[in-house]
C-alpha cells in the first residue's frame, strides 16, 4: 500500500503538471509528489518513463458471469492492469445481465478476490436488457454501479430512453448509449460504403448511429440528464454531440482506439479480427473523430474491449460475432495515432485515458493530487515494440497483432501495490507461447 | 488479342479483382482451345489425369455446379461434389473443419459454393489446395464473369470499347461485381440500371455509369445482361411487386427496339421469365444465354487446367 515512485517524468493533466518529479503513496492514496522524495516504502524506478495517473475504461466487456469461455473478470483485469488501466467499467451484457443487485454485488465481490484493478459495473436500462422495462436501478446504483446501459443493443423505445435519463438524472449516473438503428443496418456487418460494395456485404450506413444520436440528444436537452454515447464512430455523431454541448446539453462521449486507427478498407482481408459495432469507418469518418478529438469534442477513449473465443471468430465473417479486445493495446495504438503523428500532445491524450473518464463519470482516479487513488501507470514511450499474440487477455482477437507500436506499458500500480510490471514479466520463462497460433 | 502471360499468378482464383489483364486473356485465349475439345466426338483430354477436385457447394446450383463437373470430366480429373444438405454441415461442422478433413484427403483443388463473401478466401489462406470461387454470396463469381467476356469477345472480336449495360438487382449480384471488375479491367464501358433500392452506394467508384432507367440503359448498348430478380425480395423494402418491377424493368421485345441492331442479350441464370425478362427476348434472335453455359465448360476448363495442369506440365 506504499510505494514510491522515482525519477519518472510526471504528468498529470488534472493539475497541470508536467515535471519530473517522485511520488509517494501511503495506506493506498497518494502521499506526496514532490522532487527527490524518500522513504523507507517500496521503490519502484521511472526513470526514463512517463508517469501518469491510472488509466479508467469506460467501456469493458469482462464478460462474467456467464461467458467465462470469452474472459473472467480475473482476466480481465489482468489484461488492464498490462495495459495501463487501474479500473474498469464493466458492461452489462452478461449472462445473466447485469440488471439486479445480486449480479452487481457478485461482479464486485469477484473483482476484490481475483481482480487486478478496480471494477465499475454498468447496470442494465431494461430488464433483461430487453429494452421494454427498466430494470431497478436505484438499487443497482445503491449496490455500486455508475452508469446503466443495455450496451450491444439500443434502447430502441424512445419514451423508455426518455423514462431513463430522467430516472438516472435524480441518481446522478449516466446512460450510456450504443446508438444504432437495427432497421437501418439490417444485417449488416461491416461499415456501408465503397468497401461494403465492393466486397457485396452488408452495410452499417453511418446513419444507423446517426439517427440515434440525434434522437437521444434532443431527449438529453428535455430531461435536463447525462447521455452518454459509446463508442461513438460517425462524423454526423460527433457533429451532434459538439453542436449539442454548445447550446449546453449535458452529453458526453467515448471513442475506441480501433476507430481512431483503423478503416473499412482493411476489412478487404476478410478477417475477422476487423469485424466490430460499430463497424470500422471511412477516411471521412476517421478523420472527422480525430479532429473532434483535438477540438475537445470526445470526452474519453474507451477500448470497447470485447473478447471473444478462438473457435467463435474462427467462422465466415458474417458469421463471427462483433467485437475485438482493446485493453492491453489501448495506449500505445492512440499513442502511435495521435500524439506521434501530432494531432494532439501526450497530455491531452493521458486526458482522455485517465482524467476524462473519471471527470465525466464522476469516479476516483483520474488525478495525482493529494488524498486521490495510489492508482499509477508507468509508459515507456521511446521503444519500440512489436504487439505479439501474448497477451493477458483469455481472448487473442486483436486487429494489432503484428504491428510496431510506441507507448509500452511499463507498470501499473492500483492502490499503490504494483499490479503489473513489464521488467517481471519479460524475466518470466513461458509466457511466450500461451497462446494459440493461427 | 495476344497472350502476354502463360501462367496465372496466384494458386488460387477467388475472383476477377486480383487478376491482370493478362491474366484474363491468357485464360479466355485458352478457353478457346478447349472449346474445340467439347466439340469432338471424343470430349476428353489427359490434362488433370490422377488429380482430384472437389466441387463443394454450400448454396444450391444447378448450372455452375454441373458446368464444372463437366470441365473436370473433359480434363480426366477425379472429382466428386457434395452439398450443405446431406453432410456434416448439418450437423454443426464448421466451414473450416470441413475443409480440413477434406484436405487431409489431398484434394489437389477445390471449388467453392457458399452464402458467405470471403468463404473461399478463408479456404484460401489456410490450404494448400488451389480453391477457385464458384460464388461467394454478393462478392465475386469469377468463372460467370470470364464466360460473359468469353461469349462478347466470340461475337465481337473484342472486349475494348464494348457497351455493356447490366440492369437489375445490383446490390445482391456477385455475377455484377465479377464483370465491372473483368470489363473495367479489359477496358469495355459498363452501365448499370435498377431500382436505386437495389444499387448499392458509392458503386460508381468502381468505374461504371450509373442510369436511372432501363430505356437508358438500352440505348447505344452493345451488351445488355439482365440479372436475376431474387424472388423472396419483393414485396418487402426493395421493390414492391413483380407485377411493377416488370414494368419497371423487365426487358420486353418492345423495350429491345430501341437497341442497337445486333445487340447480345445475355442472362447468368437461372431466369424468371416474366420478371427481368421476357420469354419472347430470352428466347429471341438476340439472345446468347445458352451459348454462354456452352462457354461456361470450356472456360471452366481453362481456369482448372491454367491452375491444375499447367504447372502439373513443367
Amino acid at each position: 500500500m506504499n510505494l514510491l515512485i522515482k525519477n519518472g517524468r510526471v504528468i498529470d493533466p488534472s493539475q497541470g503538471i508536467d515535471a519530473k518529479l517522485d511520488i509517494l503513496i501511503e495506506g493506498g492514496v497518494i502521499a506526496k509528489v514532490d522532487k527527490k522524495l524518500t522513504s523507507s516504502a517500496e521503490v519502484l524506478d521511472a526513470t526514463g518513463l512517463i508517469v501518469t495517473p491510472g488509466f479508467i475504461d469506460l467501456h469493458t466487456h469482462l464478460r462474467e458471469p456467464g461467458h467465462e469461455h470469452k474472459e473472467t473478470i480475473a482476466t480481465g483485469t489482468r489484461a488492464a492492469v498490462a495495459g495501463g488501466y487501474t479500473a474498469v467499467c464493466a458492461m452489462a451484457n452478461t449472462m445473466p445481465p447485469n440488471d439486479e443487485r445480486a449480479v452487481t454485488e457478485m461482479m464486485i465481490a469477484e473483482a476484490a478476490r481475483h481482480g487486478a484493478c478496480r471494477v465499475y459495473p454498468i447496470g442494465a436500462v431494461s430488464k433483461g436488457l430487453a429494452g421494454e422495462a427498466l430494470a431497478e436501478i436505484a438499487d443497482l446504483r445503491a449496490a455500486g454501479c455508475v452508469g446503466v446501459s443495455d450496451d450491444g443493443k439500443p434502447v430502441y423505445n424512445a419514451q423508455l430512453m426518455r423514462r431513463a435519463l430522467e430516472y438516472c438524472s435524480m441518481l446522478g449516473i449516466p446512460v450510456i448509449a450504443h446508438e444504432e438503428d437495427a432497421n437501418l443496418v439490417e444485417g449488416g456487418v461491416m461499415h456501408e460504403g465503397y468497401y461494403s460494395t465492393l466486397l457485396g456485404m452488408g452495410g452499417m450506413p453511418a446513419a444507423s448511429e446517426e439517427t440515434m444520436v440525434a434522437r437521444d440528444v434532443i431527449l438529453a436537452r428535455i430531461t435536463g440528464a447525462h447521455l452518454h454515447i459509446a463508442h461513438l464512430s460517425t462524423a454526423g455523431a460527433a457533429d451532434a454531440v459538439r453542436t449539442a454541448r454548445a447550446q449546453g446539453v449535458k452529453v458526453t462521449c467515448e471513442v475506441t482506439p480501433h476507430h481512431i486507427a483503423l478503416g473499412d478498407d482493411s476489412v478487404q482481408s476478410f478477417s475477422t479480427y476487423l469485424k466490430m459495432n460499430p463497424p470500422l469507418r471511412s477516411k471521412e469518418h476517421r478523420d472527422a473523430i480525430i479532429d473532434a478529438i483535438a477540438d475537445g469534442t470526445i470526452d474519453a477513449i474507451a477500448t470497447d474491449h470485447a473478447p471473444h473465443h478462438f473457435d467463435e471468430k474462427n467462422v465466415e465473417f458474417d458469421l463471427a460475432p462483433f467485437g475485438v479486445i482493446g485493453l492491453e493495446t489501448a495506449f500505445a495504438v492512440c499513442y502511435d495515432r495521435l500524439v506521434r503523428e501530432k494531432m494532439i500532445d501526450l497530455a491531452r491524450l493521458i486526458d482522455l485515458m485517465s482524467c476524462g473518464p473519471a471527470r465525466i463519470f464522476n469516479l476516483g482516479g483520474g488525478t495525482l493530487a493529494t488524498g486521490a487513488f495510489g492508482d499509477v501507470t508507468l509508459i515507456d514511450v521511446e521503444t519500440p515494440f512489436q504487439v505479439t499474440n501474448t497477451f493477458r487477455s483469455k481472448a487473442s482477437n486483436s486487429p494489432f497483432v503484428g504491428e510496431t507500436l510506441h507507448g509500452r506499458v511499463a507498470a501499473t500500480a492500483v492502490g499503490g501495490v504494483v499490479k503489473y510490471d513489464l521488467r517481471e514479466v519479460a524475466a518470466l520463462p513461458g509466457t511466450k507461447s500461451r497462446k494459440r497460433k493461427r | 488479342m495476344r497472350t502476354q502471360t502463360s501462367a496465372l499468378r496466384s494458386k488460387d482464383l477467388l475472383g476477377i479483382e486480383p487478376l491482370s489483364p493478362e491474366e484474363i486473356t491468357l485464360i479466355l485465349d485458352t478457353a478457346e482451345g478447349f472449346k474445340e475439345v467439347s466439340e469432338r466426338p471424343v470430349k476428353k483430354v489427359p490434362a488433370l489425369r490422377g488429380q482430384l477436385v472437389i466441387n463443394l457447394f454450400m448454396e444450391a446450383s444447378t448450372r455452375t455446379r454441373v458446368s464444372f463437373e463437366i470441365a473436370e470430366k473433359r480434363l480426366s480429373a477425379d472429382t466428386l461434389s457434395f452439398s450443405a444438405s446431406g453432410s456434416a454441415v448439418e450437423k454443426g461442422e464448421t466451414l473450416i473443419d470441413t475443409a480440413q478433413n477434406l484436405m487431409a484427403m489431398a484434394p489437389d483443388m477445390i471449388v467453392i459454393r457458399h452464402k458467405h463473401p470471403g468463404a473461399p478466401k478463408m479456404l484460401a489462406d489456410r490450404l494448400p489446395a488451389s480453391i477457385i470461387n464458384a460464388g461467394d454470396g454478393a462478392h465475386e463469381h469469377p468463372t460467370q464473369a470470364l464466360l460473359d467476356a468469353f461469349t462478347i469477345r466470340e461475337k465481337l472480336g473484342r472486349l475494348q470499347g464494348v457497351n455493356v449495360s447490366i440492369i437489375g438487382d445490383i446490390s445482391h449480384s456477385r455475377v455484377v461485381r465479377s464483370n465491372i471488375h473483368l470489363l473495367t479491367k479489359m477496358k469495355a464501358n459498363v452501365t448499370l440500371a435498377g431500382p436505386p433500392s437495389l444499387m448499392p452506394v458509392q458503386i460508381e467508384r468502381m468505374g461504371v455509369r450509373v442510369v436511372n432507367s432501363l430505356n437508358e440503359a438500352i440505348e447505344g448498348a452493345d451488351v445488355i445482361m439482365m440479372l436475376r430478380v431474387q424472388l423472396e425480395r419483393q414485396g418487402k423494402l426493395s421493390f414492391p411487386s413483380l407485377r411493377e418491377y416488370y414494368n419497371t424493368f423487365g426487358l420486353t421485345p418492345e423495350r429491345l427496339r430501341r437497341a442497337k441492331e445486333g445487340v447480345m442479350v445475355m442472362h447468368p441464370g437461372p431466369m424468371n421469365r416474366g420478371v427481368e425478362i421476357a420469354s419472347d427476348v430470352a428466347d429471341g434472335p438476340y439472345s446468347v444465354i445458352l451459348e454462354q453455359v456452352t462457354n461456361g465448360v470450356a472456360v471452366r476448363m481453362a481456369v482448372l487446367y491454367l491452375l491444375g495442369g499447367a504447372h502439373m506440365a513443367e
